[in-house]
């Protein structure tokens, strides 16, 4: 029955829509809005199941395709469609939310219905940016999407919170306004604003070139990638949990997300001229960043840190596709480094939301993210350090857990292509357990630090359920990740045989 | 010689607006002061009646009339119904301010018709004469109406400083159309086009003629429209004068700027695109730069939209620059969606204030989200609006100058102008920040049931309606070119 609806567009327009009626329920019920939310997010998840469900595993064409013509004068049409690199990611958003609203029951009192609106919205427009075919439609989504996120930091964020988030905003917007630029440019050449279109649009290299740091500029300040990281860590401390978690579990992705669907196939001549960049910077991201986060004293800005380390194993796989094939001679093996990538996305949104989740239970009781201020926290809530000591170790990427699959693939990846890039790679093993683990045993084990440690209260039945879901869901793509690889298969495949050819 | 009557249907808008504002001018000596609202009430039927009779003359082909001076084609049907329903939402904004200072008058409504009707000449010139009488028109009205709180010196102040500009300004642009007639022999605007191919193919002593010519013309016009360097009046005028006349001069006659920019340049002097190409580049460039990054400083929200209005003057010259008809209509789109943000920009900060309170501080705006989340959420959609991120109207603006830009090859250009939209992005996300962020000082209740609030959130939601389909607008503005 729901191979005829229009899927995609029911998961983008349910939440918005869901989220301006919550918005006019106002902060009058504030108990009503709450209820509201979750009926919506709950019922937005269960829209984009049949997303996975219905999947066509067999083929790398787009899928629920939508089309309906937009603005006639631009030749913009309002062009939805999904693959395996982009359904995935509907789906992590989607669950995400659900779990946001959930975490934010309690906690959030002022502004109830805005704060859940702004979630929703975001939501949709998430969805929006994954979906979206038509390169105009697209940007809208990914520039929209900074407006709910701006206000989330700035009304219910930490003390330090204008300036992160006006950081946050102007950094993003500063990459994103060179990806426009590009966007029109290829449309000039293209003749349509149809991303599938610039796919196959010829171009030389200085064009190539061009298009490709315009596009590197968006992308990397939105995953982000060293040297322009530097909004995340405050963007992170200052936000409330829910924002934190979106933040690291979604937005971040939309940065991957680009290089997939822009740079690579748009410019693959300019990719793999500059791939010693790309892959320099993500080296750079995963050792110097790693020993960034081992110094952190702030819980929210080590998980800041790590993230970023995380992303810079991310963007490794995707770019060293061509030194693998410069090894090997073959393409075909090349595209272990791109599938290794999309499952560290997914994984990476569940463990640092994850994360950022057990922060935030700390947080509402203790009223801190220092370091310092804990210890012994496994005295007082055994529960609460059995899930986090779980998400530490499947940060650190210990087998059995979802860390593990991408970053073995990675790996695999860069030993295929160089063993130096490797081996450079796999100190994330060493760094990641360092910071990590050092983080558990300082709050969660030793004795008991002080009085204010000794009156917590173990988790509530609510905080279980979140915290147990993305428990299952991290052991789950551990242990059996064959139906997200299965997924990927064709549209991977497809991407390296795209880039394979020369679009000189 | 013969006389021949002239064609009358293609101006009876304006006939009609004319003897409207003549009959309202002489009806308010009869009116007493407590019964002014009937002043008000006869003003905006005229600007409704005379939007329905531009609508219904409203037709696709080019229809001039009176020996060719004056000219009623889509553009002007188009620019002529916007110019006309901005007015009236202009006056609608201004009344409750007008009435709780004791400035509500009758020559404010009819200065502010005689002024529109300006405007709708401008529009429709084809003439040069035609053209700088319309021009004349607005700007003696506006002159007066920037004068019109007596009593303030800083308001009387800034008419003097815009009357000398202003007038220097004409004097530019006269003086350029003299040398343009001594070229060409002609005042009407086609013939010029002729005259000017004529006289550029002709002797070098026409050409450099023609050159001056149209230099005195881009400064006349960079006055009017408040382009870098040309643009020391607009701060002055934009904080001195009452924020109803802010609001007057803000919105519609930038459209008719716009206008008679298309008419002289374009329509007037397109053969001589590859000169005046240049000298509009440099003041787009300009205007963007010292637009954009002087706002940043101001404290006033007048002053900071004086700024900021230069810096989208920029983008309308970018996309005049471009020579191109997706460029004009790009341009065209631009300004109708420029004026319609600053009328409810202005809008909103006549909304918040009251007697003795101005609120045209930016600080005025703090703590807005919790006195009234509604209006704050309109300000919220305006702001973004104007600094150009989607999903409001204004991003679709700057995208299709952009485009017309990078089509013509001028790529640096579009990412200096964008790297000025960010820069741009900062003053009006810090009007954000103090409505969401910030507690609120001023806990004095927003008026309610004035008709403005309804008027304000259409005109508010209008700026997100259109951004979601834009398509509409987008389409009438390349019809018109």
């Amino acid at each position: 029955m729901f191979a005829d609806w229009p899927l995609l567009s029911l998961v983008i327009w349910t939440p918005i829509i869901g989220g301006l009626i919550v918005l006019f329920v106002g902060d009058r019920m504030p108990e009503a809005s709450r209820r509201l939310s979750l009926s919506i997010a709950v019922l937005t998840f269960l829209l984009s199941l049949p997303l996975f469900a219905l999947f066509d595993r067999s083929t790398h064409e787009m899928q629920f395709v939508e089309w309906v013509p937009w603005i006639s004068t631009f030749d913009i049409h309002y062009h939805l469609g999904v693959d395996g690199i982009s359904m995935p990611l509907i789906l992590l958003t989607t669950f995400t939310t659900v779990l946001v609203v959930l975490a934010a029951w309690e906690v959030i009192q002022y502004r109830v219905s805005q704060y859940m609106a702004s979630f929703l919205i975001l939501a949709g427009l998430m969805n929006g940016v994954f979906s979206a075919l038509d390169a105009v439609l697209f940007y809208v989504f990914f520039e929209a999407m900074l407006i709910p996120m701006f206000l989330v930091i700035g009304i219910w964020g930490g003390p330090n919170r204008i300036y992160a988030t006006l950081k946050f905003f102007l950094y993003t917007f500063f990459g994103s306004v060179f990806l426009l630029i590009a966007l029109i440019y290829l449309y000039t050449q293209a003749g349509s604003f149809a991303i599938l279109d610039f796919h196959h649009t010829p171009l030389g290299m200085t064009a190539q070139t061009l298009i490709f740091l315009a596009m590197l500029l968006a992308f990397a300040v939105k995953i982000p990638m060293f040297p322009v990281h530097t909004w995340l860590p405050d963007a992170h401390v200052e936000a409330p949990t829910g924002g934190s978690v979106i933040l690291a579990a979604i937005m971040l992705k939309i940065g991957g997300y680009g290089f997939l669907r822009f740079s690579l196939p748009i410019t693959p001549d300019a990719a793999m001229a500059l791939d010693w960049l790309m892959i320099t910077l993500s080296l750079i991201a995963v050792v110097y960043v790693g020993m960034v986060a081992l110094m952190q004293k702030d819980m929210k800005k080590l998980i800041a840190y790590s993230s970023i380390a995380h992303m810079g194993f991310v963007t490794l796989g995707f770019f060293i596709v061509f030194m693998i094939y410069n090894n090997t001679g073959d393409w075909q093996g090349a595209g272990l480094g791109i599938s290794g990538g999309m499952v560290q996305m997914v994984s990476h949104g569940l463990i640092s939301a994850a994360m950022f989740l057990s922060v935030g239970v700390l947080y509402d009781r203790m009223h801190s993210r220092q370091i310092a201020d804990y210890g012994g926290v496994a005295n007082t809530m055994p529960w609460f350090a059995a899930f986090f000591v779980l998400f530490a170790m499947a940060n650190t990427g210990l087998p059995g857990t979802s860390g593990f699959v991408g970053e073995f693939m990675v790996i695999l990846a860069a030993f295929r292509a160089d063993f130096w890039i490797a081996l450079l790679a796999a100190t994330t093993l060493i760094l990641a357990a360092a910071y990590t683990l050092w983080l558990v045993k300082r709050v969660i084990y030793g004795e008991v630090a002080n009085d204010n440690v000794a009156q917590l209260q173990d988790l509530n039945r609510r905080e279980f359920w979140i915290l147990g879901v993305l428990a299952f869901a991290v052991l789950l793509l551990g242990v059996w990740p064959a139906p997200l690889l299965d997924v990927l298969d064709a549209t991977v495949d497809n991407l390296v045989r795209h880039i394979a050819v020369s679009k000189l | 010689m013969t006389f021949e009557i002239p064609d009358f249907v293609p101006i009876i808008p304006e006939l009609f607006l004319l003897g409207m504002a003549c009959a309202i001018l002489v009806a308010d000596l009869f009116i007493p002061q407590a019964r002014r609202d009937i002043t008000y009430g006869l003003t905006q039927f005229t600007l409704l009646g005379t939007f329905a009779l531009t609508v219904i003359l409203a037709a696709p082909e080019t229809r001039l009339t009176f020996s060719d001076s004056f000219v009623a084609d889509p553009m002007s049907d188009l620019l002529k119904s916007v110019v006309l329903l901005i007015s009236a939402a202009v006056f609608l904004y201004s009344r409750p301010y007008l009435q709780s200072r004791n400035l509500h008058k009758g020559e404010f409504y009819v200065l502010g018709l005689f002024g529109v009707l300006g405007m709708l000449i401008m529009i429709s010139a084809h003439s040069l004469l035609t053209l700088y009488l319309g021009l004349e028109l607005l700007a003696l009205c506006l002159y007066a109406l920037v004068a019109f709180d007596r009593d303030s010196t800083v308001a009387s102040e800034s008419a003097m400083k815009y009357f000398v500009l202003g007038s220097i300004a004409s004097g530019m642009l006269l003086y350029g159309m003299s040398l343009l007639y001594g070229i060409t022999g002609t005042l009407d605007i086609a013939g010029v086009t002729q005259g000017v191919v004529a006289a550029a193919a002709g002797s070098a002593d026409h050409g450099i003629a023609l050159v001056f010519a149209l230099a005195f013309v881009v400064v006349g016009l960079g006055f009017k429209l408040g382009a870098v360097p040309f643009h020391m009046w607009l701060p002055d005028v934009y904080h001195g004068a009452p924020t109803p006349v802010t609001l007057f001069i803000g919105a519609a006659p930038k459209i008719a700027g716009f206008a008679i920019a298309m008419r002289l340049l374009v329509d007037g002097l397109g053969p001589l695109h590859g000169d005046w190409q240049g000298m509009l580049l440099i003041l787009a460039v300009l205007s963007l730069a010292v637009g954009n990054v002087v706002a940043i400083a101001q404290t006033n929200i007048k002053r900071m939209f004086a700024y900021s209005t230069i810096a989208h003057v920029g983008f309308i010259v970018m996309g005049l620059m471009s020579g191109t008809e997706a460029g004009y209509a790009a341009a065209m789109f631009y300004v109708i969606v420029y004026a319609i943000t600053s009328a409810g920009a202005f809008g909103m900060v006549l909304f918040l204030s009251r007697k003795g309170f101005e609120a045209d501080n930016i600080e005025d705006f703090k703590g807005l989200n919790d006195r009234s989340p509604w209006f704050a959420f309109i300000m919220l959609l305006l702001m973004f609006s104007m600094a150009g991120v989607p999903p409001t109207v204004g991003f679709y603006a700057k995208l299709a100058v952009l485009q017309s830009v990078v089509q013509v090859e001028f790529v640096w250009l579009a990412v200096f102008a964008v790297l000025m939209s960010v820069i741009g992005a900062f003053y009006y996300l810090r009007v954000v920040k103090y409505m969401y962020f910030d507690k609120p000082t001023d806990t004095a209740p927003l008026p309610q049931g004035t008709g403005i609030n309804v008027v304000l959130s259409i005109n508010g939601l209008l700026v997100i309606g259109l951004g979601i389909f834009p398509g509409l607008l987008m389409a009438l503005t390349a019809a018109a070119r």
